[in-house]
């Protein structure tokens, strides 16, 4: 409580700075303004407050564009091309883009937050605004370096996790000899070249500046490229927090409290984000960061494999697409797995309706979403719901992993580390101590896959051993497609019983 | 390497410590098995069977006792026709697996002490989720839930399930289930099975959605206290807090036709939960089963080990349930026994290590040193065992240990047991210090910096908490909206770039900030538009 008259006289003292009623007019639409925002993120914790809070974000949003500019008065030819010219792009990516295509999306919008904060922190150098005192310049430069390094490195980051999500960029980690230190020594010369450039008179320390701007491109690349395909979700909300911590010091060096207010909210966000998906992972925020994950290609237990043979012989049966749809005609309870697989081949609108047929038949059919299936987290939640399925039969790894001894058939669609029984019992696996989806313990248990290649994480999968599991390979959707066919012939005669 | 299985001699243990399935993954492991002849006939395993499974039958008792690994169920005691302890015939140096209770068996353990022994108890394995393939409480306790049930059943003069008929309407059978931990879970589930209606109370609000997971009502009082405790039992509650929970079990025992109680709390007598007048509110012809027998009983009137009935209530102490299903019992203790050898490495790499966290759990004795108790492991702080306080309101189920109880019985489980705690739970020490910590640095920060700064700074903390308080409870299925959502509210920077085209007069500052502009714009039209779409899509 003991803030808030601080924070009153603030704002009276920069009303009366200002000295007119259109600063005043201004402060009181930034809160109300942040106040939105915070509604907006509040109600997108919800399926049914979702809609409600985004078009609050977007009110939000308007207000605070439509006040800057009357307040701003200046300016508005290019400010207006720039406005329209933005969110007519923006428009367009947002109506074109494939929901399997989402998390790239996000991640160049990433991008875009990280370079406009390193354009703004760069343009606030050159043209501080009123005169400062000397502890406020001081202040305010630092400020600068800070907002300008962490913009680069989100800029830089985001385009390199845009080109691993794209699959344009390889997706095994790149881990350099020494990487630590490398970063190390990179932190190192930005902190020097900070005191060389808080110290410096105005306008003298142009070049520290950008050098320290190329060398945070530099760390961002480097820190996003040491890490893991398979830990994308969780580096695109990282990256996310970094994109708000860079307007909440672009909001510093402004003096705009409506920057502050909502780059620490999306912040502070995208940090809880990271931290509830690691959460889901068994993982430690640092293990993800730093990297280096899944770089070893599974060698341990895949080597360990084709050695001990002994036991039990690692056979894979193979099914066919007629003889799944028959296994599905007869089950009581199934339970469908989607992984990235479902979302590259677009099989998810055949799936719903392969789901619908035997719904008509009586037979349960529900879908479980491991919280780190798919390049995002919720992912999966979104294509589905594109297709259509209703939310109410999708549901969490939580919820529906005990249900599967008591499931007859469990149809796995291009998901594999979620569903590797040796992140529960092989102490080798990279993944050992993961949460997965227990499918293995139903009745039978389909996998669909392209071939026998190992997941993302790069780790063998002892599931397409079990003698419970068929594996149908080829691509999803030719697959879901077959079986749907073949349901749909079957179910036109009359059922058996 | 040779193990050795014993006859259990305790009079009316009817277990065995492995099974003919168990030997061959025994021998699978690289073990060589002695079994002392008739070692499974109580629990209908012949000498036969285990033969075929590739175990060698032992006439001689003492040479079994020879082997390098000895398993047993029962802890070891007098032997009635060798006039020795069990103890004095392992070897030194050898080692013993089965259930210990050391709290109550100071005596044993100094015994086994003495002789050198390795001993692991199978009461002792932490309940933590990678040992619940180990947990043989667990299974033991799942047992023990069904065996209430099918004991009342025996008792009770009435079906469970409701019927019409032409001869007359039968009402269902009413249970009450008072404690839902394994045992209970298992009585729910066994008594739905039959076909009752079965109600359930706990006072660990957590385990509600296990309880009607599996199909029972959760009673609960109107006095809100959160009684989970330690490794996921509860804890004892407050006067008033019991006050209420008896008032709810009187008025209860006028309806329900059976009760089973399973409520224990680790090293102290169990709570008596049912007085003599709650029993003589039941109708005469209701059972009572009483799970907690052994520790003194729930029940008032129970009498440990055997049945008796008052005033045409019939109350069952039997402290032998798992006995009582002793092939079923047998199968899931070996189970167990084989998952904690194999995770010690087999025949091939057998060694103890004290690194383990469950092999150290369980470690009462090593090469005649004593281990037991183990070091604090980081499990979930106790609460406070006085304070009333309210339950955390995120204290998600998914974070209750109590969990791999279920898992353990059967039933799947859920993942993420032991995180959340670290959270949502922050001791009250740590988060004083912490605040000391920060309120040290804001102070140096407020000695120094300006009055603007500052204003600021209050702003920026106060929005992180904030932004962290309003994520928490984000469903997972939203997770990709909101990110998308944050990144389109994290355009904010536009006005950065806006104030900068405003304000300057520079032709590269103008330059610098129409391009952050589209940038930013790009980023807010593109955020809230796809985000919009992609709620569109959710639907119900």
């Amino acid at each position: 409580m003991s803030s808030l008259p601080l924070y009153s006289s603030w704002l009276l003292a920069s009303a009366s700075a200002s000295g007119s009623a259109l600063a005043n007019l201004s402060t009181v639409a930034y809160l109300l303004a942040g106040v939105l925002f915070v509604l907006s993120l509040g109600g997108l914790s919800a399926q049914d407050s979702a809609r409600r809070g985004n078009l609050l974000g977007t009110i939000g949003m308007l207000i605070a564009v439509g006040i800057t500019t009357v307040v701003g008065a200046g300016g508005y030819g290019p400010l207006g091309a720039a406005l329209l010219g933005g969110g007519l792009i923006g428009a367009v990516l947002a109506a074109r883009v494939a929901m399997t295509s989402m998390p790239e999306l996000v991640a160049i919008l990433h991008s875009f937050v990280g370079l406009a904060a390193v354009l703004v922190g760069i343009a606030s150098y050159l043209d501080p605004g009123e005169l400062l005192s000397p502890v406020e310049a001081r202040i305010h430069e630092v400020e600068i370096f800070v907002g300008v390094f962490i913009g680069a490195i989100t800029f830089t980051g985001s385009l390199i996790a845009f080109g691993k999500l794209r699959g344009q960029i390889r997706s095994k980690p790149l881990l350099l000899p020494g990487r630590h230190y490398l970063n190390l020594a990179m932190l190192a010369v930005t902190v020097f070249l900070g005191m060389r450039f808080v110290g410096a008179p105005t306008l003298a320390a142009q070049n520290e500046l950008l050098i320290m701007t190329g060398l945070a491109g530099v760390l961002g690349i480097h820190l996003v490229m040491a890490i893991g395909g398979a830990d994308m979700p969780v580096v695109v909300s990282m990256l996310n927090s970094y994109s708000g911590w860079a307007a909440a010091a672009a909001g510093f060096m402004l003096n705009n409290d409506l920057l502050i207010i909502t780059g620490a909210l999306v912040g502070s966000s995208g940090a809880i984000l990271s931290y509830i998906m690691c959460r889901a992972m068994n993982r430690s925020i640092a293990n993800v960061i730093f990297g280096g994950f899944g770089a070893d290609e599974g060698a341990a237990p895949a080597k360990r494999d084709k050695d001990g043979k002994d036991g039990k012989d690692q056979k894979v049966q193979s099914v066919t697409a007629a003889d799944t749809a028959d296994l599905m005609r007869e089950a009581k309870s199934v339970i469908v797995v989607p992984g990235y697989g479902m979302a590259v081949a677009h099989a998810q609108y055949p799936l719903y309706e392969v789901a619908q047929i035997l719904r008509s038949r009586g037979c349960s059919v529900r879908f479980a979403i491991h919280p780190v299936a798919g390049r995002l987290p919720g992912h999966m939640n979104v294509l589905l719901a594109e297709a259509k399925v209703p939310y109410d039969i999708v549901l969490e790894m939580d919820e529906i992993n005990a249900d599967f001894p008591e499931t007859d058939v469990v149809l796995v669609i291009g998901a594999n580390d979620i569903v590797n029984p040796g992140a529960l019992d092989d102490a080798a696996s990279p993944i050992y101590g993961m949460p997965v989806l227990e499918v293995w313990k139903a009745k039978t248990c389909v996998v669909m896959k392209r071939s026998m290649a190992s997941g993302y994480a790069g780790v063998e999968n002892p599931l397409f051993f079990h003698p419970a599991t068929r594996m149908l390979f080829g691509d999803a959707k030719k697959n879901v497609d077959a079986i749907l066919d073949a349901l749909r012939q079957k179910n036109s005669q009359p059922p058996a019983e | 390497m040779k193990v050795g299985i014993v006859k259990e001699i305790r009079p009316g243990e009817r277990r065995v410590a492995v099974t003919p399935e168990t030997v061959a993954k025994l021998s699978k492991l690289g073990f060589e098995v002695l079994i002392e002849s008739g070692a499974g006939e109580a629990a209908a395993f012949s000498d036969g069977e285990y033969e075929k499974a590739g175990a060698q039958i032992r006439a001689d008792t003492k040479s079994v006792w020879a082997a390098n690994i000895v398993l047993k169920v029962q802890p070891p005691e007098s032997h009635p026709t060798l006039g020795c302890h069990e103890a004095e015939l392992l070897q030194p140096g050898a080692t013993l697996i089965s259930f210990i209770w050391p709290h109550k068996n100071k005596e044993l353990v100094e015994r086994l002490r003495a002789r050198g022994a390795t001993v692991l108890a199978m009461d002792q394995i932490p309940r933590i989720s990678r040992a619940q393939k180990m947990d043989a409480l667990s299974s033991m306790a799942n047992i023990a839930g069904y065996r209430a049930v099918i004991e009342a059943a025996s008792f009770f003069g009435r079906f469970f399930t409701g019927q019409m008929t032409a001869a007359g309407k039968v009402p269902p059978a009413k249970v009450l289930v008072i404690g839902a931990g394994v045992a209970g879970l298992s009585a729910i589930g066994a008594a739905r099975g039959l076909g009752a209606v079965v109600r359930a109370f706990d006072t660990r609000p957590a385990v509600r959605e296990q309880v009607s997971s599996m199909g029972a009502d959760f009673l609960e009082v109107k006095i809100e206290e959160d009684g989970s405790g330690e490794g996921g039992y509860a804890r004892e509650m407050s006067p008033a807090f019991i006050a209420a929970e008896m008032a709810l079990f009187e008025a209860q025992a006028r309806d329900v036709d059976i009760i089973i109680t399973t409520a224990l709390i680790p090293g102290k007598p169990a709570p008596q939960l049912l007085t003599e007048k709650t029993v003589e509110l039941m109708r005469p012809g209701s059972v009572i089963v009483d799970l907690a027998a052994e520790a003194g009983g729930n029940c008032a009137l129970t009498q440990p080990g055997s049945v008796i009935t008052h005033k045409g209530v019939t109350i069952i102490g039997y402290v032998d349930m798992p006995s009582r299903l002793a092939p079923t019992a047998s199968a899931l203790y070996g189970n167990n026994l084989v998952h904690l050898l194999a995770d010690m490495g087999g025949a091939k790499s057998w060694h103890i290590d004290e690194a383990d966290e469950v092999v150290r759990g369980a470690l009462i004795l090593l090469e005649g040193k004593l281990m037991w108790p183990p070091p604090k492991p980081a499990t979930p702080p106790p609460h406070d065992a006085n304070a009333v306080k309210k339950p955390a309101p995120r204290a998600s189920s998914s974070s209750v240990p109590a969990l791999p109880a279920i898992k353990a019985a059967g039933h799947g489980g859920k993942g993420g047991k032991e995180s959340g705690h670290g959270v949502q739970r922050i001791s009250g020490r740590s988060q004083t210090i912490a605040l000391s910590v920060v309120g040290v640095v804001l102070l140096g920060l407020g000695a120094v910096a300006p009055p603007a700064f500052l204003a600021h700074f209050t702003v920026f903390v106060l929005s992180c908490f904030v932004g962290w308080q309003v994520v928490w409870n984000v469903t997972p299925a939203l997770h990709t909206p909101l990110m998308s959502v944050t990144n389109a509210i994290s355009g904010i920077i536009v006005l950065g770039g806006m104030l900068k085209i405003a304000h300057s007069d520079k032709p590269v500052v103008i330059g610098l900030g129409v391009a952050a502009v589209l940038l930013a714009a790009i980023n807010i039209a593109g955020g809230f538009l796809v985000t919009q779409r992609m709620l569109r899509m959710f639907q119900k």
